[in-house]
C-alpha cells in the first residue's frame, strides 16, 4: 500500500482543519489506488479531481463542476513548467527544502483558484524581481546539501 | 543564545529520523525553541522561525502559536518579513480566527505600498483567504487598484475583486465602472484575469449579463487573433496561442449567448472556426474544443453547428485518449436531455465504453446508457447493460441495480419481461440492490396478477440454488407465502410448470430460517410466510408447530411474531382465512408507495392487536387476558342484551368490572348483534391495510380534553381520526406528574361500553416523570359505529413515593365531534 506525504497544499476556500485533513487522507487514497494509464479524472462527492503523476509527485486539483477538466491538467503542466525552470530541472527534493518558494511561484501563477498570468515569461520574471528584494538573499538562495 | 537553525538544515533533520516517535520529538524541541525565540520578541529570526513553523506545519503539527507571529512579520518593513508573514498567513490563518481582523490595516498599508512586490502580496493575501470583513474593508482600495496602468497591478487586482465578489456579492456595483476598458488591454494577464472577472460578474446578476452583452464582438476580435495571429513565445503552448485565454473566452461567450438570438448569431462564425481549424493531436488543442462543444451546446446555436459539436464529442469518443473518451461522455451526459436524437445516433459507441478498462469512463458511460434508454432500444440496451451488471466492479452494482430497475419500469416492454429483468438482477446483483428494492419488487409483482404462477415458480427455483442473497430470498418468501397454492398446483403457463409438493415448500422455508445466512429481517418473512400458507396448504398440523416453536426465539421479532401467530391459530382461529387471504392490488402513490411497505417490514398484516406491558415475556398470559377483554374479544358474537348488562362470561379480569356499573341508558342493545362479527373483522383488518397505522390527518379540529386530574396526575386526551374509517377515533393519553416524585409502574387501563370496541396500545413507558419533566403517552383506538356517545371509565395504577396508588374515575366529557 503506497504512503502519501504532503508537499504544498493551496486551498481557496476557509475548511476547518480537520476537514482538510480528512480531504487530503480521502484525496490520496484515491489517487495512488488508481491503476497506471488510468484517466486523470475521478469523481468525488461534488468535485471533480484531475491528477497527474510527474515522477514521485502527484499534482491534484479539485474543480468544480463548471470547469475544464482538459484544461486543468495543462494547469497542472504549466505549474511544472515554471517549477522546472526556476529550479532547472526541479525534482521532489527541491520543492521539499524548497517549499516556501514553490508557493511564491504559484501565487505569481494562480490566485483565488483562477490563472492570474498566461505567460511563463512574465511569472519566471517576476519571481526573479521579487527575489532580488530579498534581505537576506544568502539565506534564501543557498541550496542546502541534500 | 546561539542563532536558531536554518529552514533547510532543520528539513535535513527531521528528514533523517527513522520512526514516527523519532520525529515528533524533534519537532517538538524545535517547537519549544521556536516559542521561547517568540516569547523574547526577536525580530530578526523571527521570519527563519515562521518559516520553519510552517514546514512542521505541512508535515501536520499544529502551528497556531504562530498566527500572531505572522502578523508581525506582515507588519515589519522588511520584504523577506512580508513575504512569509503573508504565507504564514494564507496557510494558518483564515476567516474563522478573529485574530486575522489585525491584517486588515497592514494590508490596508501595504496596497499603498511604493513597491509593486509588495502590493502584490497583499492582494494576493486578501484575494485568496479574505474574510467578508476584510474584503468590505479593502474592497475600496482594490477598486483603485483595478484601474492601474500597471499591469502586474491590474491582473492581480482583477482576482482580487473577483474574491471580493464571491465573499460579498452587494459589492459587484462598485467595481463597475473599472471594467471600462478592460478589454482593451495588450497585457494578457490582464486580459484573462478581466474575463475571469466579467464572467464572475454576468453569473452573478442578471443586469450585468444585460450590460456586457455588448462586449460580445470585442470577445469575438480578440479570440479572432489568437487563433490567426502568428507564433507568439511567450504565449504559445504547442502550436496554439494562450488557450487559457481561449478556454476563458469561450466560456464567457457561453453566458452571454445563452438565451440570446443576436449575440448567439454574432458568435457563429468564430465558434465554427474554432471547432473546424483546432489541431487535435495534443490535449491542449482538445481542451479547447471541448470547451467550444459547451458553449456551442449551451447557447442559441444553428443546428448545423450543433450537429458539428455532437459529432466532435463522436469522435472524442474513438480517441485513444482516456482522458478525451471522458470528457465525451461527460459532455454528452450533459447534452443529452436537450440533444436526445443527435446523442442516440452514438449510442453503440457508447455501450461500447461499458467495456472499457477504465472505471472513471465505465461509470460516465453507464450513467450515460441510462440516460439513452427508450421504449425503443429498452431491449437491446437491457440486454448490456445486464451484462455490465454481471461483470463490474462492486462499487458499480448498486447504481446499476437502480438504474435497470428505474429503467424497466418505465420502459417494460411487457411484464413477464419485467420479472425476468427484475429476477435477473436479483440472482446476479442481489446483494447489492437498495433496501427500497424488496418493498417495490412486491408492489410490482402483486398487480401482476397474470404473472403470480411464474413469478412464484422461477423465484422459488432461484432460491434452490442460492439462499445467500438476502433481497432476492426475500421477495421469494413473500412470493411463496401468497402465492405457494399455485406452486403446489402447477399452474404456471409461461414456463413449464415443476412439480413441488407442500411439504418441499415448507422445508424450503423452514431451511431459510435456521440459515446463517439468512437475516433476521428475512428470518421474519420466512416466518409469516409460513403462517400465511397455513390458508393455502393442508399441512396446517406441520405449520403450527413451527409457529410455536418459534414462539421461543431469542430473536424478540421472531418470538412476537410466532406468538401472534399461535394465539391466531388457538383463539382466532376463525379469523385467519381472513386475515391471511390474498394480498389485493396495492396502490403505489407518489411519496408514499414504498415507505408505508416498508414501515410494515415489507409485509402488510397487521400485529395482531394487544397492549404490551414490558417485559412481554415474562407475563404475556395474564397481560393478554385482563386487556384481551377490553376489546370485547370474547364477544364476538356478543350476547343480545335485553336488560342490563351483566357481567360478561369472560376468563380474568377485574377490569370487567369497570363495565358493571355503566348503564346503557337509552341504547337499544339487540340491534348491533348481527353487525358486529362484520364489523370486527373490517376493525382488525383495517391494520392490513397498506397504510401506516397513524398516518392520518388530525380531525379538524376535535379539541383536545382534560380526562382526569387528581393528586398531580393528570391525563389529557387528543383526538384524531383514523383513515380510512372514519367510525374510529384516535385517542391519544398524556399523562404529567406535577409532584417531585415520579410515579412508577404506572398502569393506563380503560373501558368502553359494549356497544363500542376498544383498542390499548402500548404505553410509551410506565414511568411519570415528576414536576412535568415529561409525559407517557398512550394510544387508543374507538371503534363507534353506532355513534353513541362516548364514555369511558379508567383504571389508574402506580407507586408513588412507594406506596401503591390506584384510583378508578369515569370520562364522560368526551367532545361531540369524537363520537358524532
Amino acid at each position: 500500500i503506497r504512503q502519501g506525504k504532503l508537499r504544498l497544499q493551496k486551498w481557496f476556500t476557509p475548511v476547518p482543519d480537520r476537514e482538510k485533513k480528512k480531504v487530503i487522507r480521502d484525496m490520496m487514497t484515491l489517487v495512488l489506488s488508481r491503476p497506471p494509464r488510468s484517466c486523470n479524472f475521478l469523481q468525488w462527492k461534488d468535485l471533480k479531481i484531475v491528477y497527474k503523476r510527474y515522477a514521485s509527485l502527484y499534482f491534484c486539483a479539485g474543480l468544480e463542476d463548471q470547469d475544464n477538466e482538459l484544461l486543468a491538467l495543462e494547469v497542472l503542466h504549466r505549474y511544472v513548467e515554471l517549477l522546472d525552470k526556476y529550479f532547472g530541472n526541479v525534482c521532489e527534493l527541491d520543492i521539499i527544502f524548497n517549499f516556501e518558494k514553490a508557493y511564491f511561484i504559484l501565487d505569481e501563477f494562480l490566485m483565488g483558484g483562477e490563472v492570474l498570468e498566461t505567460s511563463k515569461l512574465a511569472v519566471g520574471g517576476a519571481i526573479e524581481e521579487a527575489d532580488m528584494l530579498q534581505e537576506t538573499l544568502e539565506d534564501y538562495m543557498s541550496k542546502p546539501a541534500y | 543564545m546561539p542563532a536558531p537553525i536554518r529552514l533547510r538544515e532543520l528539513i535535513r533533520t527531521i528528514r533523517t529520523a527513522r520512526t514516527q516517535a523519532e520525529e515528533r520529538e524533534m519537532i517538538q524541541k524545535e517547537c519549544a525553541a521556536i516559542r521561547s525565540s517568540f516569547r523574547e520578541e526577536d525580530n530578526t529570526y523571527r521570519c527563519r522561525n515562521v518559516a520553519k513553523l510552517l514546514y512542521m506545519h505541512m508535515l501536520g503539527y499544529p502551528a497556531h502559536f504562530g498566527q500572531l507571529e505572522c502578523l508581525k512579520l506582515i507588519a515589519s518593513q522588511k520584504f523577506t518579513d512580508k513575504r512569509i508573514g503573508y504565507l504564514g498567513a494564507m496557510l494558518l490563518l483564515d476567516e474563522r480566527q478573529d485574530v486575522h481582523l489585525l491584517m486588515t490595516n497592514c494590508i490596508k498599508n501595504d496596497l499603498n505600498h511604493s513597491t509593486q512586490y509588495v502590493q502584490g502580496l497583499a492582494l494576493c493575501t486578501l484575494g485568496c483567504m479574505g474574510s467578508s470583513e476584510m474584503c468590505r474593508d479593502l474592497a475600496g482600495e482594490v477598486e483603485k487598484l483595478l484601474k492601474t496602468s500597471n499591469s502586474y497591478l491590474r491582473k492581480k487586482a482583477a482576482l482580487c475583486a473577483v474574491h471580493v465578489i464571491r465573499k460579498v456579492p452587494e459589492l459587484m456595483e462598485m467595481f463597475l465602472p473599472a471594467t471600462k476598458n478592460l478589454l482593451s488591454e495588450k497585457n494578457h494577464g490582464v486580459l484573462h484575469t478581466s474575463v475571469v472577472l466579467l464572467t464572475e460578474m454576468c453569473e452573478r446578476s442578471p443586469d450585468m449579463l444585460a450590460h456586457f452583452r455588448k462586449l460580445v464582438p470585442q470577445l469575438v476580435r480578440i479570440l479572432k487573433n489568437l487563433i490567426m495571429s502568428g507564433y507568439s513565445p511567450e504565449h504559445d503552448v504547442s502550436g496554439i496561442s494562450d488557450p487559457f485565454l481561449q478556454v476563458r473566452i469561450l466560456r464567457l461567450l457561453r453566458i452571454l449567448g445563452k438565451s440570446d438570438d443576436d449575440s448567439s448569431e454574432a458568435m457563429n462564425d468564430i465558434l465554427a472556426q474554432v471547432a473546424t481549424n483546432t489541431e487535435t493531436s495534443k490535449n491542449v488543442g482538445n481542451a479547447i474544443l471541448y470547451e467550444t462543444v459547451l458553449t456551442i451546446m449551451d447557447i442559441k446555436s444553428e443546428s448545423g453547428l450543433r450537429v458539428l459539436a455532437i459529432n466532435i464529442l463522436g469522435r472524442f469518443l474513438l480517441n485513444n485518449d482516456k482522458n478525451i473518451r471522458y470528457v465525451a461522455l461527460t459532455s454528452l451526459l450533459k447534452t443529452v436531455q436537450t440533444d436526445h436524437n443527435a446523442v442516440q445516433r452514438h449510442r453503440s459507441t457508447i455501450v461500447d465504453c461499458l467495456k472499457d478498462l477504465d472505471v472513471s469512463i465505465k461509470r460516465r458511460a453507464m450513467e450515460l446508457s441510462f440516460a439513452l434508454v427508450n421504449g425503443n432500444n429498452i431491449r437491446g440496451m437491457m440486454k448490456e447493460l445486464l451484462y455490465f451488471l454481471d461483470s463490474c466492479d462492486p462499487e458499480f452494482k448498486a447504481d446499476c441495480a437502480s438504474g435497470v430497475f428505474l429503467a424497466a419500469e418505465k420502459y417494460a416492454p411487457s411484464k413477464r419481461w419485467h420479472i425476468d429483468t427484475i429476477m435477473r438482477v436479483l440472482t446476479t446483483a442481489g446483494s447489492y440492490v437498495r433496501d427500497d428494492s424488496v418493498p417495490n419488487l412486491i408492489q410490482l409483482i402483486t398487480n401482476s396478477v397474470e404473472m403470480h404462477a411464474y413469478t412464484v415458480q422461477r423465484l422459488y427455483k432461484a432460491l434452490l440454488d442460492d439462499i445467500s442473497q438476502q433481497p432476492l430470498v426475500q421477495v421469494a418468501s413473500w412470493c411463496i407465502g401468497e402465492y405457494g397454492d399455485l406452486l403446489v398446483s402447477g399452474q404456471c403457463e409461461e414456463e413449464e410448470p415443476i412439480q413441488v409438493t407442500e411439504d418441499e415448500v415448507l422445508d424450503v422455508l423452514e431451511g431459510l430460517l435456521v440459515s446463517n445466512l439468512s437475516t433476521p429481517v428475512t428470518r421474519g418473512y420466512a416466518l409469516t410466510a409460513i403462517m400465511k400458507l397455513s390458508t393455502r396448504f393442508s399441512s396446517v398440523n406441520r405449520i403450527k408447530k413451527v409457529v410455536s416453536i418459534y414462539g421461543s426465539s431469542i430473536d424478540v421479532e421472531l418470538q412476537q411474531r410466532a406468538v401472534e401467530y399461535n394465539a391466531l391459530f388457538k383463539k382466532y382461529d376463525h379469523m385467519r382465512p381472513a386475515l391471511l387471504e390474498r394480498m389485493p392490488i396495492m396502490e403505489k402513490t407518489a411519496t408514499n408507495g414504498p415507505t408505508e411497505i416498508v414501515q410494515t417490514n415489507g409485509e402488510t398484516e397487521p400485529s395482531v392487536v394487544e397492549a404490551k406491558h414490558p417485559p412481554p415475556v415474562t407475563q404475556p398470559a395474564n397481560q393478554a387476558n385482563d386487556l384481551l377483554d377490553l376489546l370485547g374479544g370474547n364477544d364476538v358474537v356478543p350476547v343480545i342484551q335485553t336488560t342490563m348488562p351483566t357481567k360478561p362470561a369472560s376468563a380474568g379480569g377485574e377490569l370487567l368490572d369497570l363495565l358493571g356499573d355503566l348503564s346503557l341508558s337509552g341504547a337499544p342493545a339487540p340491534a348491533p348483534a348481527p353487525s358486529v362479527p362484520t364489523s370486527q373483522p373490517s376493525f382488525l383488518l383495517d391494520g392490513l391495510s397498506s397504510q401506516p397505522l397513524f398516518n392520518d390527518i388530525a380531525a379538524a379540529g376535535i379539541p383536545p380534553m382534560t380526562a382526569y386530574s387528581k393528586n398531580g396526575l393528570k391525563i389529557d386526551f387528543t383526538f384524531e381520526r383514523a383513515n380510512p374509517n372514519p367510525n374510529i377515533a384516535v385517542i391519544t393519553i398524556h399523562a404529567s406528574n406535577s409532584t417531585e416524585a415520579d410515579m412508577t409502574d404506572f398502569v393506563f387501563q380503560a373501558a368502553v361500553p359494549k356497544t363500542f370496541q376498544l383498542q390499548l396500545l402500548s404505553p410509551s413507558s410506565n414511568v411519570v416523570p415528576a414536576l412535568n419533566q415529561g409525559t407517557v403517552t398512550q394510544v387508543i383506538r374507538v371503534l363507534n359505529l353506532q355513534k353513541q356517545q362516548l364514555r369511558m371509565r379508567i383504571k389508574l395504577t402506580y407507586t408513588h413515593k412507594g406506596s401503591p396508588v390506584q384510583d378508578l374515575a369515569e370520562v364522560n366529557n368526551f367532545p361531540p365531534q369524537s363520537w358524532q
